[in-house]
């Protein structure tokens, strides 16, 4: 496994592996804070404890979350939003992207331009909010998706990576009579899987930690995604915070404490699952963004 | 003419899958990105839900006078280019020397751990990490608060002190980026001739030599490049992260033009002088981004 070189063996490599494994544990510290004080819900040992290991762990927590009805609703919508709004989004962005990376397409660049504007000036809240109440999309989930159906940045990516493929491939399948739309399905999408695992990384990220967009859109409780549910008990819990007042910290409090934290686990869990076997995807699409931009 | 239309049918004709295949996103384009910029227009009115675009009377520059002869305009100007100036001033280098540090670990496994998490605080919501920051930093119950007190046995409130709560937002802000911030100097990092490491090592160079004289100077254009970026966005301070971790005790250092767009557009419900108000944000930043890509440009060349 490690090969062991003496000579390359110095003080700055310790000093570097060091830094760099506190700098990883002062990254997923909270993390894991959060997840012990979720499991643990005695009173006397919540307090100023480090949480290595959960005190006397018990599943009550995440038993009340998962009983309390906001936030299933909350949770069902959220899926709802992610799965539907990611799949949606793909679907756009890739049936925009391929037409605009073709370059003999007549007015291909204008449009790509047209669109890339959109990135650097925009109508701004209001004028968004006032196109989207008039579509009658207020209070509805689809306010949470198609408003952001297609992210520039997004398509760019998409767009760069489509170019990179070599029209050698799509000039043979035409000559054999394939259409645009038979090259697209058959040729370039089973070639663009890392793409494909990137976006679907990026927007189901963008869909389930949305909250603004329903701040402005959603009034109806039942209709909260899980984010703005979030914010909400934590708001709640934390009027006795912001006062800098009351400092003894009732029984209900430490209740409410471990809730907040096993909602924040349930909240976060899905994304910390899927994110490693996407990660080595990401990388490199990134890069082939950021190369191109 | 004749000929160029006959040729134009010709390849509309021949590429008509393509053209189909464009219009449900060009459709989401005009709908949600290019009649809201046409509804900016209200900017310039005395808008009323009930009258609309087409029946509200028509007031010229009336809302951004008074938007810049308001005491509110230097404040929040001010806070949104201070807040980003200091997320630029500390939070840009960090990311330049995490790739560097990383670049130089020996075993290739630890390198891609450290990488998995230095990423992943970039796809956790700003409500999460606000909440985090409420619970490490809550006085009384917050864990880094309780190791201050117990160091120097003062209790500050770090998230409703003016003074400390611009330092807090830079922070998270920090935590939060500062991984992913980094990739693109890595891949810059990856594109460097090792050959040049091998000569300097030949010429007895040290590590910090190699760094200083070989490292820094290859992906000079790669920084200079990402800091022009970050200039043409200096009025983007943050929206989400301000809206979620800021208070009212803390408002006087941390409203910034987005949000003050927020509170007197839809809380307040003035929709032509919040429209105006994001119109002067929407324009200067265009204009940044504008200026700041053509010497971007330039110094590609």
């Amino acid at each position: 496994m490690a090969r062991f070189n003496l000579k390359k063996f110095s003080l700055f490599n310790c000093l570097n592996a060091v830094l760099l494994t506190l700098l990883s544990v002062l990254t997923l510290y909270p993390f894991w804070y959060v997840i012990m004080a979720s499991l643990t819900t005695d009173t006397e040992a919540a307090r100023d404890i480090f949480f290595l290991l959960p005190v006397k762990p018990s599943l009550s927590a995440y038993k009340m979350v998962f009983s309390t009805s906001s936030i299933l609703t909350a949770y069902r919508n959220t899926l709802f939003v992610t799965t539907v709004g990611t799949a949606l989004s793909l679907v756009l962005t890739a049936l925009t992207a391929y037409p605009l990376s073709r370059r003999r397409l007549r007015g291909g660049k204008i449009l790509t331009l047209l669109i890339y504007f959109t990135m650097l000036f925009s109508g701004g809240m209001i004028p968004t909010f006032l196109v989207v109440k008039s579509l009658g999309l207020y209070d509805s989930l689809w306010a949470l998706i198609l408003p952001k159906a297609v992210t520039v940045y997004n398509l760019l990516l998409m767009l760069s990576f489509f170019k990179s493929i070599p029209e050698s491939l799509e000039e043979s399948a035409s000559i054999e009579g394939a259409n645009d739309l038979m090259i697209l399905f058959q040729i370039i999408i089973p070639l663009s899987m890392p793409i494909f695992a990137t976006m679907i990384l990026f927007y189901a990220v963008a869909y389930w930690n949305a909250w603004f967009d329903a701040v402005l859109y959603i009034s109806k409780s039942t209709r909260y995604p899980l984010q703005l549910v979030l914010r909400e008990i934590v708001q709640q819990v934390d009027l006795s915070y912001v006062g800098g007042g009351g400092s003894d910290v009732t029984m209900s409090d430490m209740t409410i404490q471990s809730v907040r934290m096993a909602t924040i686990v349930v909240a976060i869990l899905p994304i910390m699952v899927v994110y490693p076997f996407l990660q080595k995807y990401f990388v490199k699409g990134v890069m082939i963004g950021a190369v191109k931009a | 003419m004749r000929q160029y239309t006959q040729r134009l049918l010709k390849h509309v004709k021949r590429d008509r899958y393509l053209y189909l295949m464009l219009i449900p996103g060009l459709l989401f384009f005009v709908i949600f990105k290019y009649i809201p910029m046409y509804g900016i227009v209200i900017a310039f009115q005395d808008f009323k839900i009930g009258t609309g675009i087409l029946g509200s009377r028509w007031v010229g520059f009336a809302h951004f006078i008074k938007f810049f002869s308001s005491d509110d305009f230097g404040r929040i100007f001010y806070n949104t280019v201070v807040i980003s100036f200091y997320k630029l001033l500390i939070g840009f280098p960090i990311p330049i020397l995490f790739a560097i540090l990383l670049n130089e670990l020996r075993s290739i496994a630890f390198k891609r751990t450290v990488q998995t998490i230095a990423y992943l605080p970039h796809f956790i919501s700003w409500v999460v990490i606000g909440n985090l920051v409420v619970i490490l930093l809550a006085p009384e119950t917050g864990l880094l608060s309780n190791i201050v007190r117990s160091l120097t046995g003062v209790q500050v409130n770090v998230l409703t002190d003016p003074r400390y709560f611009r330092g807090v937002l830079v922070g998270a802000d920090i935590w939060k980026d500062m991984g992913w911030s980094a990739i693109v100097y890595l891949a810059a990092l990856t594109g460097v001739d090792p050959a040049l490491y091998e000569a300097a090592d030949i010429d007895g160079a040290t590590r910090g030599q190699k760094m200083w004289r070989i490292t820094l100077p290859e992906i000079r254009n790669v920084i200079i490049i990402m800091l022009i970026l970050k200039v043409g966005h200096i009025l983007d301070a943050g929206f989400e992260q301000v809206m979620i971790m800021s208070n009212p005790m803390v408002n006087s250092v941390a409203e910034i033009i987005d949000t003050y767009v927020y509170k007197v557009g839809m809380q307040q419900a003035q929709f032509s002088y919040s429209t105006a108000v994001n119109l002067f944000k929407s324009v200067i930043g265009l204009m940044m981004v504008l200026l700041v890509n053509t010497i971007s440009k330039r110094w590609e060349d």
